[in-house]
């Protein structure tokens, strides 16, 4: 009974919180991408040419303190979930124009899936 | 296994390829037609857009020069790092000189002391020469992909065919470290970019 219940709440915790994990991607294959396409400008700890991804779910695009974000970006209103990922992962000028990220390197749905299933672990903030 | 693989005639006797740097200098910093064509919004793109390939240039030189301070890498590994080095700062001076030339401001270069720091180099844990290889892999394949990715970006069809150019140096230069790591090659078509 215990268990069922919380096997309830965790399904309820999971449609509710952005950054909570889906079963809809594969976080190792998306890890494995995130290297080899994102790694060049992007890391989870450390911002680089593109800002780091700690604590990216739920955040306010363009929000971090320490970032030097376009004004576009910072005006988006946009905040970050697994919607609005894929959508900027897609195409980042067609979600906001006029934004500083050039690159567009997971143009297939299924590469967009792996990297948010991985984004949603690795970015999470350590308890 | 990866000091074999280096020593292969194929790695080591490249002296050629230095010439690359060269002419991709001419081809950037030469072209005198790309000055007048910038004076616009799609040329203040393009210049962001060599910055951020500048910062991966500086990136790498400085993991080079980790690598090769290290003293874990040996002979004919050294020798390979050392030329591939030479062609990052290459391809710096391109564009460093292009920036220059649409009237952009070239972004510095990190200290090596940031550089030694930095979360994304993690070099604390390098402790092998394999390590060193590992982290330039990590590097290569990225600017491979960073370059392949910006292509469509350019306002500028001439930076589009130069970023083509750097992205086949960082390819042959991410198959090198591959191969001598005896690691796989990718199996599949079209594995770089997307």
């Amino acid at each position: 009974m215990a268990l069922r219940w919380f096997a309830g709440v965790a399904l309820v915790c999971a449609g509710t919180f952005p950054g909570v994990a889906h079963a809809s991607g594969d976080a190792a294959r998306g890890g494995e991408l995130y290297s080899a396409r994102c790694g060049a400008c992007h890391s989870i700890e450390e911002n680089g040419a593109g800002p780091r991804h700690l604590g990216l779910f739920g955040r306010r695009a363009g929000s971090q303190p320490v970032y030097d974000y376009s004004p576009a970006l910072r005006a988006s209103g946009i905040v970050w979930t697994r919607q609005t990922l894929d959508q900027w992962l897609a195409n980042p000028n067609e979600l906001v124009p006029g934004n500083k990220m050039f690159v567009q390197l997971a143009n297939e749905p299924g590469d967009r899936a792996d990297l948010i299933e991985y984004l949603s672990v690795a970015t999470a903030y350590p308890f | 296994m990866a000091n074999t693989m280096f020593s292969r005639r194929s790695l080591i006797t490249r002296a050629g390829q230095l010439s690359l740097s060269a002419g991709a200098v001419a081809l950037l910093a030469g072209n005198e037609s790309l000055a007048g064509k910038h004076a616009s919004a799609a040329g203040g793109n393009d210049v962001a857009i060599l910055n951020v390939a500048l910062g991966l240039e500086h990136e790498a030189i400085a993991a080079y020069q980790i690598g090769a301070e290290s003293g874990l890498l040996q002979k004919p590994v050294l020798d390979v790092a050392v030329l591939f080095q030479s062609q990052h700062k290459g391809h710096r001076d391109a564009l460093v000189a292009t920036i220059e030339k649409l009237g952009g401001k070239p972004v510095m270069a990190m200290t090596a002391d940031e550089y030694t720091r930095s979360a994304r180099l993690k070099v604390s844990s390098i402790k092998s020469q394999v390590d060193v290889l590992l982290l330039a892999q990590r590097l290569e394949l990225g600017a491979v992909n960073a370059y392949l990715g910006v292509i469509p970006a350019f306002g500028d069809r001439e930076l589009a065919k130069v970023a083509g150019r750097l992205a086949a140096d960082e390819t042959m230069h991410y198959t090198a470290l591959t191969q001598a790591m005896g690691a796989s090659l990718p199996a599949a078509p079209l594995s770089y970019g997307a």
